[in-house]
């Protein structure tokens, strides 16, 4: 009987990928194990290799073909003597549309009011008429560092798999044929070691940046982040610090489970001594990072691995350095404020958008640097619309949300209009299971609902 | 290897500290010239002068927190620094006063900043465990064990990074010897073929916990066997050892072979910090050290021997020393708390 190969999920944030190239043709006989085709994904390029024997029938996606979704079938395989016409039933069968999928938002069920504008302000680090281009978030932090280090000869990168692989998530792609393996240094998995050997390297005058593979693992190491770089200014009288930026995909990916899913935000934002910097966007990751990498102090640089793939306009212009400690407004209104941050934003803007239509205009604040926080932009915007809910991923216990919220109920109490709401992760250890992930993480319906509840409108 | 063989060094340290392993490989003793022992003289009583200071000021309630002092180890440091090269760097755990004042950093700021006062080297809010100087390459001062050997393994990347020729010296205990970073730091220091030497300052007691306790091989200059990095026993009570080694260790690491391991079979006299009784061994243990091994008597001994000394330029050294420690205390003394508003200065730049 004719099967279906399907467009293979070779990665846990995977969605879609290129078909590059077919390494059979039709009519080919394919045994179990051959390889028949390479995808290219966001990280890597993957050879694809028969699971049955038979006969390559028909090549439903043809090569070059970009945007594969994961699952769609992309070859019909015939068994010996099958003819292929066989294979034209089965494709045309599979043609047929997928189910829609689910709306992240659903519709609301009756339009209280008349929708608002949503009114997207111009970002004031960024000036005006400049020519915007497309980047991913991934492409952003690799231009970012590829800018630094040819300023800066002191500037380095360390860490697993960032040189001869070309990063674990291809962050760092390039950079060895460029700086060479002097300044880009593929590590043993030994992050305590290389974290303090860094930090060291930094104590003797240079720049390092250390990749972590996600900063779960960073917890190995997260003595020296604090006990060496963090504290060393302070200890020494402020005669000797250490800036090295320490940058990798924190929180949640996809399906990963306990281990390799948590935000560690709120630790190091703790933490005196240090910066911390969680971007959305792809203009933010890069103008962000090239300040980290410029900055004297040790900076937490906490990515996300949903969003390394994540397309974003990027200002072109010579030198694209943000402010760090400056949060953005991306959303003007005035019926409640929001902040988020990181991939908070994405359930956030979603949110605004659909309350925007249902006529509630919310103010959203990106903080885009944990510390220092921006608070006089939140307090600002909070003596304007009365009211604030927070958006984030992390676990909700002695959150970013909770400093927040502190800060808010303490220097603009007399302007609320409504107690605080935060919409964060669950508070348990994240589960493997689809569903049950799901449930974990905040969506944009919670965030609705909290809007609703803050402006009594619910 | 050259210049390595088995010398009288070896017997002192093995009769020394009793369970320790063979000593092999050590390279001879430097012949120290009448010039290079007064040195060595003036520097150790240097380190024991101050530190039995301080810890009279920690007795008086003048210095707080913890005080580990290095009273029986001078020779260590001071045979060290007698080999290093200007632009060569030293880090350190936490038992750091005698490697701030070895490698040149004021007396006074030291003490001042034991006491907790401005003019500390840390402006009073590093303590006795944290301070640092950039002028004369001390990289602290850490209070976390083990923290420094990798800290100590970036110094000598950075090195080989800037092609600059110095070594770096990471300096720590027989009780870090087991935490797992030294051994990440050793695979790095050697796969990159790093210039650092590893100086392991074995006193045979991890706080109370000997080593014989804590230590499934208790020959820890053989712990970089497995990753390729040669090390030796050196006789830590004896100055001109350490040089030698040093010398020989030193030479090693600027020629590009990378990390070496040097571990110093020493002994402290006091606790672990000043709130430790130290009943973990007896007073005959401490007894006899003091009186056979004291690498300030040695120095004096041969000095008085070879009659490159008198009795009374001896004391004169004494008297000297004094004077400087004194006024050391004196300063750390008077000089004021720092201001309230350093509270929030120096967190970042």
């Amino acid at each position: 009987m004719a099967v279906e190969i399907l467009m293979p999920a070779l990665s846990p944030t995977m969605e879609e990928g290129k078909l590059a190239k077919w390494l059979k043709k039709e009519g080919d006989t394919v045994a179990a194990g051959d390889v028949i085709a390479e995808i290219e994904t966001d990280k890597a390029t993957m050879e694809v290799e028969a699971v049955d024997e038979g006969v390559l029938g028909r090549i439903l996606v043809t090569e070059g073909t970009e945007e594969v979704k994961v699952n769609a079938p992309i070859a019909v395989l015939l068994e010996e003597g099958e003819d292929a016409s066989a294979a034209d039933k089965l494709g045309a069968a599979s043609a047929a549309p997928a189910a829609a999928e689910t709306p992240a938002v659903p519709a609301a069920p009756v339009a209280p009011a008349a929708p608002v504008e949503s009114v997207v302000p111009a970002d004031p680090e960024i000036p005006a008429g400049t020519k915007m281009v497309s980047r991913t978030v991934r492409e952003a932090l690799r231009d970012a560092m590829a800018e630094e280090m040819r300023r800066n000869e002191n500037v380095f990168l360390m860490g697993e798999e960032v040189a001869q692989y070309q990063g674990a998530y291809k962050i760092s792609q390039g950079l060895l044929d460029e700086f060479g393996e002097r300044r880009v240094i593929d590590t043993p998995i030994t992050e305590h070691g290389f974290t303090g050997l860094a930090v060291g390297a930094a104590m003797a005058g240079l720049n390092p940046i250390v990749e972590f593979m996600t900063f779960n693992f960073a917890m190995q190491a997260i003595d020296h982040i604090i006990n060496s770089a963090a504290k060393t200014l302070y200890m020494s009288g402020g005669q000797m610090g250490a800036p090295v930026v320490f940058r990798g995909p924190n929180g949640a990916a996809a399906r990963v489970g306990a281990q390799h899913s948590q935000d560690f935000a709120a630790w190091y934002a703790s933490i005196p001594g240090l910066k911390v910097i969680q971007p959305y966007s792809a203009t933010d990751a890069k103008g962000l990072l090239k300040a980290a990498i410029r900055d004297p102090n040790p900076v937490v640089f906490l990515e996300n691995e949903i969003l390394y793939g994540q397309h974003f306009d990027v200002p072109e212009v010579e030198d694209l350095v943000l402010p760090i400690g400056k949060a953005r407004i991306v959303r003007e209104g005035t019926d409640a404020t929001m902040v988020s941050w990181g991939i908070g934003m994405t359930y956030a803007l979603q949110a605004v958008d659909e309350l925007a239509k249902q006529g509630v205009s919310v103010e959203l604040i990106d903080l885009r640097t944990i510390r220092p926080l921006d608070m006089d932009t939140v307090l600002a915007s909070v003596r304007k619309t009365g009211r604030l809910v927070t958006v984030e991923e992390a676990f909700p216990i002695c959150s970013v949300s909770s400093e927040i919220a502190y800060q808010v109920q303490s220097e603009a109490f007399d302007w609320l209009d409504a107690p605080i709401l935060r919409v964060t992760g669950k508070d348990v250890p994240m589960p493997y299971a689809a569903n049950l992930e799901k449930l974990a993480l905040p969506d944009a319906r919670e965030v609705i609902d909290a809007v609703k509840a803050v402006t009594y409108t619910a | 290897m050259a210049g390595t063989q088995s010398k009288s060094s070896g017997g002192r340290a093995k009769s020394a500290t009793k369970a320790r392993g063979a000593m092999k490989n050590v390279p001879a003793l430097a012949e120290f010239s009448k010039d290079e022992e007064l040195n060595a003289y003036r520097e150790m009583l240097f380190i024991r002068r101050f530190e039995e200071k301080a810890g009279q000021l920690y007795g008086m309630g003048l210095i707080g927190g913890f005080c580990h002092l290095y009273i029986g180890q001078e020779a260590v440091v001071v045979g060290m620094e007698m080999a290093k090269e200007k632009g060569d760097q030293m880090i350190t755990s936490y038992r750091d006063h005698a490697h701030m004042l070895a490698c040149g950093m004021d007396p006074k700021g030291v003490m001042a900043e034991l006491t907790g006062r401005s003019g500390g080297l840390s402006k009073g809010k590093g303590g006795s465990m944290h301070m640092f100087s950039k002028e004369q390459e001390f990289y602290g001062g850490h209070g976390i064990v083990g923290a420094q050997v990798a800290l100590g393994t970036g110094l000598a990347f950075a090195n080989r990074y800037k092609e600059n020729g110095k070594v770096s010296m990471a300096f720590f205990g027989d009780g870090a010897a087991n935490q797992g970073q030294v051994y990440e730091s050793f695979n790095m220091a050697k796969l990159w073929n790093l210039p650092v030497i590893y100086i392991i300052e074995n006193n045979r007691y991890g706080m109370g916990t000997s080593v014989e306790r804590a230590s499934s091989t208790t020959d820890l200059s053989q712990r970089g066997a497995s990753f390729g990095i040669p090390g030796v026993q050196v006789d830590g009570m004896d100055v001109r050892a350490v040089k030698a080694a040093t010398d020989y260790a030193m030479e090693w690491c600027r020629e590009g072979n990378g990390p070496y391991i040097l571990e110093m079979i020493t002994y402290r006299y006091r606790g672990h910090s000043m709130s430790d009784p130290a009943k973990y061994r007896s007073k005959d243990e401490v007894q006899k050290m003091r009186s056979e091994h004291d690498p300030i008597e040695q120095v004096r001994a041969r000095l008085l021997e070879k009659e490159w000394s008198s009795e009374d330029d001896l004391k004169a050294i004494d008297k000297e020393v004094r004077a400087v420690v004194a006024a050391s205390a004196e300063f750390a003394q008077n000089d004021p708390e720092p201001d309230p508003s350093e509270l929030y200065t120096d967190i970042v730049l």
